[in-house]
């Protein structure tokens, strides 16, 4: 078998362990929290007798682990289960919901990806002097300064001041393409300034290292101009630390954004699951956990996966 | 000037001047703009309602988790969404007094055990079906039974039974209640076909709109239902319910007009959001409070002197200056006042008092440990700016409070109505006897306060029998007093309804009962 493969399906089957894991671990600290559904969903109009008939129709009286290995063998047939509050179809309520946020996620990712990668090689260039300290003083702030006050700062001056964007990034099945990145924009510029310093430092400090070594002295003296020497010889050997950061960022695009959906009243899975979470309902937090789980275990598969490619001596180990 | 801006009133008044118009036109007779605003809204009201446009609501309180099934309504969205789609059999009005909704007529036995409501003929289901009192019995009956999980289980135990008679519903109650209809406009009891048996959550119902799109968390829209029993009500072609739980965003959303209203404006924005030139902050008193409670049977609260030094140890006017920003009122330590019909004005107020504070506390013998009051943000916005206010002036008096904060997350099933003292809102009831059998008799399962008193389950009883209003009166003033001087309750202050309304609607009108007037928005204003 080829090694690639071989390394892959290794992955893949370590990664489904993980995830298994995963679900048990979030099942167990669910339950572990004070409360449960029933007592979530009455909340202060809670009565004996209505949460005794709640519970009983939720079928909370059960032990956990009924309840947890029923949830698993709906899972590996692809059956994600009902919500225990609003009896929703979870695989349609997150369908919807992950949409939004990996379309989100990705439209911030296209934009910020190129432009961290473009400013990182910038700030090589001209490192220590102006532009340098310009790139990394305006992406270092934007870093500094929590996420929901860029959010707020932004709302103010361009929804309510000037009255450009619409400060409620709600989007919906009715509105085209357009519409939607329209809709979208003020969250995905404040994502944008969120996780761009981190992949233009790492990319900086990745190729800035290669810069003392050898081979880039031979470049430069065989007469390349900078930019060249950087394009073509430094940065396929930095790749890896870089993919490495870009894909903590997208994991951190689709699961760590809570706080901006909160501020633009965006309908992405951060806040169904915080949502879950605080109503105790343990089949939805399985399922929002899971995904993320999923999402991250991948994307670090394909960091890793990348860096072997990029890496002659991992492609061919003796 | 003067006949020329009556004149332009006029023309206001009669659909042929726009708002723009009319202020520009003032504002070129020298009237300020703040003047010229209140005039066109005059002139607007005079005209009546309008009818047509999307209204938007921004509201705070929606949770990916709600359903659109009533029995499960505990928070500001889905209680708006019920009144979209949605009717009782009766509605408790701005004023106080019962007004027909899906019952045309009350009527109540001499005893006051058996009530009769006739129904309104005629009415549809958005599914086309005719509402009949079968419908209404099992909604009643739904939230009801043994095997309901309703919201409004606690108010509906005192009936003994219920029967659907052609055009009537009747229930019979275990005791005489005078206040039964006020229990039947509980926003949960909306009337559903088969009584929402077969599908609870399916949002069908009476009510002026229908439902369009349900996804819990981000929006629900509702459009005109052209056979609504009401004309009058319902002047918007859709009504949407945008669920926006961050304050900033929410007042964001309002003022760069996104939304028409939004509800739980923070106090300490209020005064400078009303200065914003689109949109007016109402402040309507409720019967809502912010409390402190203890325990009456658990030690060291089971004495009464160290809970009347508490009493004494608070200052209610800095609370509800300092944490309300005056959009309140201070409390008696009772859960009832003005708001309420058949309060008695002539109950003394309790005056905060650090001498008297220490000299009840020296009396109850307390032995000094510290006094653990829990809390959270959660119990109330500003609890715990409260509860730090309260531990400094109960200081004053050698009182030494120990603040104990809570997570905001499980509050109300691990700490709320299970520890001995801490803080604690409620929404109030619209009449007396409803928030007195909710919280202050003994068998009560929400008496948060332990409070058990024979006497005054006795005389909540005589009150509910009692069909004359003077003798009412007089017996609920002496249940107020006994709370104030024997329960656990520490009620530093009533809550105002603090909400940002565009002013591009107008109709606006103060209603005590619940927010966003009583969830009338949708039925009564209109876009001028």
């Amino acid at each position: 078998m080829h090694p690639i493969i071989k390394l892959v399906s290794q992955r893949l089957a370590l990664g489904f362990l993980l995830l298994f894991g995963a679900s048990a671990l979030i099942f167990g600290l669910t339950e572990a929290l004070p409360g449960d559904a029933a007592q979530a969903v009455l909340g202060q109009s809670a009565t004996p007798e209505a949460l005794a008939n709640l519970r009983e129709e939720m079928g909370l009286n059960r032990p956990a682990m009924t309840r947890y290995f029923e949830w698993l063998g709906g899972i590996v047939q692809g059956d994600l289960g009902q919500s225990l509050t609003n009896k929703l179809d979870i695989a349609e309520s997150i369908g919807k919901r992950l949409g939004n946020t990996l379309f989100l996620a990705c439209v911030a990712a296209i934009v910020s990806v190129p432009l961290a990668i473009f400013l990182g090689l910038l700030a090589v260039r001209y490192r220590n002097r102006w532009p340098d300290k310009l790139i990394s003083g305006i992406t270092l702030t934007t870093v500094s300064i929590p996420e929901f006050l860029i959010g707020y700062v932004v709302i103010y001056y361009v929804s309510v001041k000037l009255g450009w964007f619409s400060s409620l990034a709600m989007i919906n099945d009715s509105m085209s393409f357009g519409q939607k990145l329209y809709a979208i924009a003020l969250p995905a510029f404040v994502l944008t300034l969120v996780v761009l310093a981190q992949m233009m430092r790492m990319t900086r400090a990745a190729i800035l290292n290669l810069m003392q070594s050898a081979y880039i002295e031979t470049a430069e003296l065989k007469g390349l101009s900078t930019f060249q020497v950087i394009a073509r010889h430094a940065f396929p050997n930095a790749i890896s630390p870089i993919v490495n950061v870009v894909m903590l960022n997208l994991a951190y695009l689709v699961v760590g954004v809570v706080v901006v959906e909160v501020v633009f009243v965006y309908p992405g899975m951060g806040q169904y699951l915080v949502d879950a979470v605080t109503k105790r309902d343990v089949p939805v937090v399985l399922a929002c956990g899971v995904v993320f789980a999923a999402v991250y275990i991948g994307l670090n598969m394909v960091a890793d996966i990348v860096s072997i490619l990029a890496n002659p001596r991992l492609r061919h180990p003796k | 000037m003067n006949e020329q801006l009556t004149h332009m009133s006029k023309q206001v008044t009669a659909g042929k001047l726009t708002r723009r118009e009319f202020m520009g036109k003032a504002a070129a007779l020298g009237v300020s703009a703040a003047m010229a605003s209140t005039m066109f809204a005059n002139a607007a009201r005079a005209a009546g309602p309008k009818k047509g446009g999307d209204l938007k609501f921004g509201l705070q309180g929606g949770e990916s988790t709600n359903s659109l099934d009533p029995a499960t309504y505990a928070s500001s969205v889905p209680f708006q969404n019920g009144k979209q789609f949605g009717d009782q059999l009766v509605e408790v009005a701005p004023d106080g007094t019962i007004e027909p909704r899906l019952a045309e007529s009350v009527e109540g036995s001499a005893d006051a055990k058996v009530w009769t409501f006739k129904l309104r003929n005629g009415v549809e289901f958005h599914n086309g079906k005719t509402m009949t009192s079968e419908d209404v019995l099992k909604t009643m009956e739904r939230h009801s039974n043994e095997d309901s999980k309703s919201g409004a289980l606690g108010i509906m135990k005192g009936i003994e039974s219920m029967k659907a008679d052609g055009d009537n519903f009747q229930v019979t109650l275990n005791e005489p209640n005078a206040d039964l209809p006020y229990l039947m406009a509980d926003y949960h009891l909306i009337i559903q076909p088969d009584g929402g048996m077969d599908n609870p959550a399916a949002g069908i119902g009476t009510g002026p709109y229908k439902l369009e799109v349900d996804e819990p968390g981000v929006r629900h829209l509702f459009t005109k239902n052209e056979n609504h029993w009401n004309s009058d009500f319902g002047n918007f072609d859709s009504v949407e319910v945008v669920v926006i739980n961050d304050a900033t965003a929410r007042t964001a959303a309002l003022q760069s007009g996104q939304v028409h209203a939004v509800n739980r404006v923070e106090p300490k924005v209020a005064d400078l959001l009303g200065r914003a030139p689109n949109l007016t902050v109402n402040s309507t008193a409720g019967r809502g409070h912010y409390v402190f409670i203890m325990h009456c049977d658990t030690a060291p609260f089971d004495n009464n002197e160290l809970r009347t030094a508490l009493k004494y140890a608070i200052n209610r006017a800095d609370l509800v200056d300092k944490v309300l920003r005056g959009y309140g009122s201070i409390g008696n330590d009772m859960p009832i006042n003005s708001a309420y019909p058949l309060f008695d004005e002539t109950i003394e107020q309790r005056e905060f008092s650090i001498e008297k504070a220490a000299e009840h506390y020296k009396k109850s013998g307390h032995d000094g440990s510290p006094i653990i009051l829990r809390v959270a943000d959660g119990a109330f916005p500003g609890a715990v700016d409260a509860a730090a206010l309260f531990q400094q002036t109960a200081a004053q008096a050698g009182i030494p409070l120990e603040i104990k904060r809570e997570p905001n997350d499980g509050y109300w099933s691990e700490v709320w109505n299970v520890q001995p003292f801490c803080a604690s809102y409620w929404g109030g009831r619209p009449v007396q006897d409803q928030m007195y059998s909710t919280a202050y008799l003994s068998t009560a399962d929400w008496n948060d306060t332990r409070f058990k008193v024979q006497a005054f389950d006795d005389m909540l009883f005589a009150a509910k029998a009692e069909l004359d209003t003077e003798k009412r009166k007089g017996i609920y003033s002496q249940m107020g007093r006994m709370v104030r001087d024997e329960g656990g309750l520490i009620c530093p202050m009533f809550n105002d309804f603090v909400e940002g309304i565009s002013n591009q609607l107008d109709g606006w009108e103060s209603d005590p009962t619940q927010e966003m007037m009583n969830g009338n928005i949708s039925r009564k204003m209109w876009f001028v």
